[in-house]
């Protein structure tokens, strides 16, 4: 049998960090007595009418500018039907054949399209399962009922669990940046559902898929994936076919139950929202919208792979934090004359090394090394001023106190070794206490070389430049 | 007092201005008249106690009003006529009785109606039919039945009713009043219980087009509680047109070969040649599709019925039943005991024509028709001012003459139903009488003139010249001679 291909498409939510909701006046919040924010409207009494969220609106159309998607002239509400106590109207305001942000692309993942919708209130289980199974009763909370919500679709283009959830972090980082939501999946503001299928490598054709819920960190996401593919890939290779149905995740065991099945499925009975005109975004809207994107992180990797030449795991390291891509660019702005190139390194290398052997929280842009301390460190290294293994301690010594690298140096009496007499009469002393080390340099091996490099390291406590000694070293014998 | 009642709105107004009459005097003996109602008009009389603070207006300096029961009145029941809600007291006021309030109205109660809006005999009513003040054994039309008996029968000078395919229009025919369906998206709909979102209107019943466009004037505005609404361009002023020249009106072709009642066509032929002795002009205007739209009504009104009824779920307010059990059967025992037949049926209508698979035969087919209806309007009206038919085929039928014949019952709205499909305002005024089957009294007919969106001012200026013209002046009871 042929190998098996994972294909996954991912569904994300993200509730829009606006004042008010989507269709009504009653402000957001999260974390507040239970239903205290509310109106008529959104606890669908008799008569009322819903009113678009003008905000929410300018938000959809930057997430849909950021995920360079098209937008619709003109698109459309519509309703989207079932029973539930958490749905007061017993449909939901979404968006249907015409939603506001069409085809769009994300890095490497195309986006099937972006849609404007509410969300649903919430219900709390009372009993010992906490799950509707079981419960004793159920309560509903519409605090949240109504709040606005993206709902991002993604084309099934991810190829494997890590990558899934490696994209999804770059989709929360971009959208995080917009400023439009919090993003938080504990809190349910980013909430990411998985369409699950298997195929034979190669085909082109899409196997039945299953939607996994329920996954409220990046790591469930790539556990739960991770365990559904097993359970695919396992059932098919034993010769059966897998159902479509919707499956919960439970991180606790790592289980998968299932919510429903196909012969399950609702009709939503989707017609036009009546109540509602459709949504067509003025041209001021859209420049609007285009003049407040900030450079978000696909476009920074970009820029720093191609204008500043990092290579591309080095570019993603910056530049995904928007701090952390600050920092860099503000000591690439201080060191003059030094490549970024090596900048970037010493930011992801050296200095995230110094910061982890400290064991001090948060990332370069929180630690006491100033930009242009570590440039101008950098710059001597680069200089020889001082050797590179002087260079990572004074880094160590700037982690933990700040301050200017020159001082350091100063301080501990790290500058390279000016007078070259000084060293030339170390290195002839360490060739004579090596006889054995000479010996096997002349006999071929190269290799052996490192013992009088350190044996010159150790006399000098690091302060002579490596390949002077080489140099050294290697014309007197 | 009986001198105080017969006085129009607009004549009492003239007459309070002329310090003739007492404003306080004039809405103490409309308080009094509405409580003499024997027509079951009302499902709640305003005693002006508690209930009704949050609905009392600062000052009583104008006309009070009957608001049909479909309207949210804070604190005040508001039942749509369904058991559902009984005992529901709403948390607001709709946008357009607000208006009314700001305006110095007094609520005089919340008139009687079919269900949800959905009838056109009033029989579809939780708390029983309303009786027609011409004949007690006959409807007075539905769903608006209860405002317009009110108006006829001297319990209130004028209502406020709601039309969705014809239910303003046709139970002012059938009680021989005034009835205008504004264009949509003149009147806000804001806290008007939804029938069928994308046709119910509200509008005036009144015993005079004066009336109506006093009502009108300070119930039309963009609203920005309903995004749907955008108000009359202009506003509107009273009508003081006395004839029809140049005016042009049109009359359907297709109206020869439709069933109407010999009486009814009789008074409609009449006044054709009013219009013409006015100094208008009657054409045959052609509306090839308008015979499609009972048809496509009745799947889009259901279909948008079936979404809007289904908040009423016994979760949040209005009855509950059942629930010991688990929530599936609290939803079924709910809605089973709290809806009426004829609501079940549409709710059942409109769920199927919606279903997956079914959609695009049904919904998307009528929304198809919708819009051919809706061009062959605006076809027609290139060449005319106005459409006229009359506002229903038949005159007032008997109690339970149509009940177990639902097909029968919607064919009586195949002249108002194509105005909402094409969301256009049209008035029917009472036109003459005629003899039904089996003699005796007389009852009224309707006519409907119908206009382009928005042309109300134009619309009442030819209704109010051609009720000068007919002179219509009888009411209910009085002898025939």
């Amino acid at each position: 049998m042929a190998e098996l291909e994972a294909v996954i498409g991912l569904e994300i939510h993200v509730q829009l960090a606006t004042k008010t909701k989507m269709f009504c006046g009653c402000e957001l919040s999260f974390g507040d007595e239970p239903n205290v924010h509310t109106c008529p409207i959104c606890l669908a009494h008799p008569g009322v009418l819903p009113v678009p969220n003008e905000q929410a609106i300018r938000y959809a159309l930057q997430i849909g500018l950021a995920l360079d998607c098209e937008i619709a002239p003109r698109s459309i509400f519509h309703r989207k039907n079932y029973f539930y106590p958490d749905s007061p109207k017993a449909y939901q305001i979404s968006q249907y054949d015409i939603p506001i942000c069409g085809p769009g692309k994300l890095g490497e993942v195309r986006i099937h399209r972006a849609h404007l919708e509410e969300d649903a209130a919430k219900t709390i289980h009372v009993g010992a399962s906490g799950r509707i199974h079981g419960s004793d009763a159920s309560l509903v909370d519409f605090n949240r009922g109504g709040t606005p919500l993206v709902e991002i679709v993604t084309e099934p283009d991810l190829r494997d669990a890590a990558e899934a959830a490696e994209w999804a972090r770059l989709l929360r980082e971009t959208v995080r940046q917009l400023g439009v939501s919090d993003v938080n999946m504990e809190e349910g503001s980013l909430r990411v559902d998985a369409n699950v299928s298997v195929r034979p490598a190669g085909s082109s054709e899409l196997g039945t898929k299953t939607e996994l819920k329920n996954m409220n960190s990046f790591r469930f996401l790539q556990r739960g994936i991770e365990a559904e593919l097993a359970r695919q890939r396992e059932l098919v290779e034993a010769g059966g076919t897998v159902e479509q149905e919707t499956l919960h995740f439970d991180p606790a065991s790592g289980s998968l139950t299932s919510l429903r099945s196909k012969e399950e499925a609702h009709d939503y009975r989707y017609f036009p929202e009546p109540d509602l005109m459709p949504l067509a975004p003025t041209e001021e809207m859209l420049r609007e919208a285009r003049e407040a994107l900030p450079e978000l992180p696909v476009a920074r990797i970009e820029r720093y792979e191609s204008e500043l030449g990092l290579a591309r795991d080095v570019a993603l390291t910056l530049a995904t934090d928007p701090r952390t891509a600050g920092y860099f660019e503000n000591t690439v702005e201080a060191a003059d004359g030094v490549e970024p190139r090596v900048l970037a390194n010493w930011v992801t290398g050296e200095l995230a090394a110094a910061l982890r052997q400290a064991e001090v929280e948060g990332g370069a842009a929180d630690s006491r090394v100033s930009p242009p301390a570590l440039a101008t460190l950098v710059r001597m290294v680069q200089e020889k001023k001082i050797s590179h293994g002087s260079g990572k301690t004074v880094l160590a010594a700037m982690v933990t106190e700040g301050g200017d690298p020159a001082e350091i140096i100063e301080r501990e009496g790290l500058a390279q070794m000016s007078d070259s007499g000084e060293l030339e009469a170390i290195v002839e002393k360490a060739i004579a206490d090596n006889p054995d080390a000479v010996e096997k340099i002349r006999e071929g091996n190269g290799k052996a070389i490192g013992a009088i490099v350190g044996a010159v390291m150790r006399e000098t406590k690091g302060r002579a430049d490596g390949g002077e000694v080489n140099r050294l070293i290697r014309e007197r014998l | 007092m009986a001198e105080i009642l017969d006085l129009t709105v607009l004549e009492a107004h003239n007459a309070k201005m002329a310090g003739e009459l007492s404003p306080r005097e004039h809405v103490e003996a409309w308080f009094e008249a509405a409580g003499t109602d024997e027509l079951n008009a009302y499902l709640w009389r305003n005693d002006r106690g508690p209930e009704a603070a949050a609905i009392e207006p600062a000052q009583d300096w104008n006309a009070p009003i009957a608001v049909k029961d479909i309207f949210c009145t804070e604190g005040a029941p508001t039942t749509a006529a369904s058991r559902i809600l009984e005992g529901y007291r709403p948390p607001y006021t709709a946008t357009a009785v607000q208006k009314l309030i700001k305006a110095g109205l007094p609520i005089l109660g919340k008139t009687n109606m079919d269900e949800f809006a959905m009838g056109s005999s009033n029989e579809n009513s939780a708390y029983g039919p309303v009786l027609n003040p011409w004949d007690r054994t006959r409807v007075p039309g539905g769903s608006s039945g209860g405002s317009a008996a009110a108006v006829a029968g001297g319990l209130a000078p004028w209502a406020l009713g709601t039309d969705t395919g014809g239910s303003i229009r046709q139970p002012a025919a059938f009680c021989g009043i005034v009835g205008l369906k504004p264009t949509y998206g003149a009147i806000s709909r804001y806290g008007m219980i939804a029938y069928a979102s994308s046709l119910d209107q509200c509008g005036p019943l009144t015993r005079t087009v004066s009336d109506a466009a006093l009502l009108l004037a300070m119930l039309e505005g963009r609203d920005p509680l309903d995004s749907t609404s955008v108000g009359i361009d202009g506003g509107v002023s009273l009508p003081d047109r006395e004839d029809l020249a140049g005016m042009r009106f049109g009359v359907p072709a297709e109206l020869a070969r439709d069933s109407v009642d010999a009486g009814v066509r009789e008074v409609f032929e009449r006044t054709l040649e009013k219009i013409e002795s006015l100094g208008g002009e009657v054409v045959e205007v052609s509306l090839p599709s308008a015979e499609h739209g009972i048809s496509a009504y009745y799947v889009i009104a259901p279909a948008e019925a079936s979404s809007n009824l289904a908040r009423y779920d016994g979760v949040r307010y209005g009855m509950r039943a059942g629930g010991d059990g688990d929530l599936i059967e609290m939803y079924e025992t709910t809605r089973s005991d709290g809806f009426g037949a004829e609501v079940k049926r549409r709710i059942m209508l409109g769920t199927y024509a919606l279903s997956s698979g079914y959609y695009e035969a049904y919904y998307g087919q009528a929304q198809k028709v919708r819009t051919r209806i809706a061009e062959d309007f605006s076809r027609a009206f290139s060449a005319v001012d106005f459409i006229v038919t009359p506002t229903a085929p038949s005159l007032a039928f008997k109690l339970e003459e149509k009940t177990n014949d639902p097909l029968s019952m919607y064919l009586g709205d195949l002249f108002t139903v194509p105005i909402n499909l094409a969301g256009l305002p049209a008035i029917s005024i009472p036109a003459g009488l005629a003899e039904p089957e089996g003699g005796e009294p007389q009852l009224p007919v309707g006519f409907q003139i119908a206009a382009p969106a928005f042309a109300e001012q134009r619309l009442l200026d030819a209704a109010y010249a051609l009720e000068q013209g007919i002179g219509f002046d009888r009411r209910p009871g009085d002898a025939d001679g």
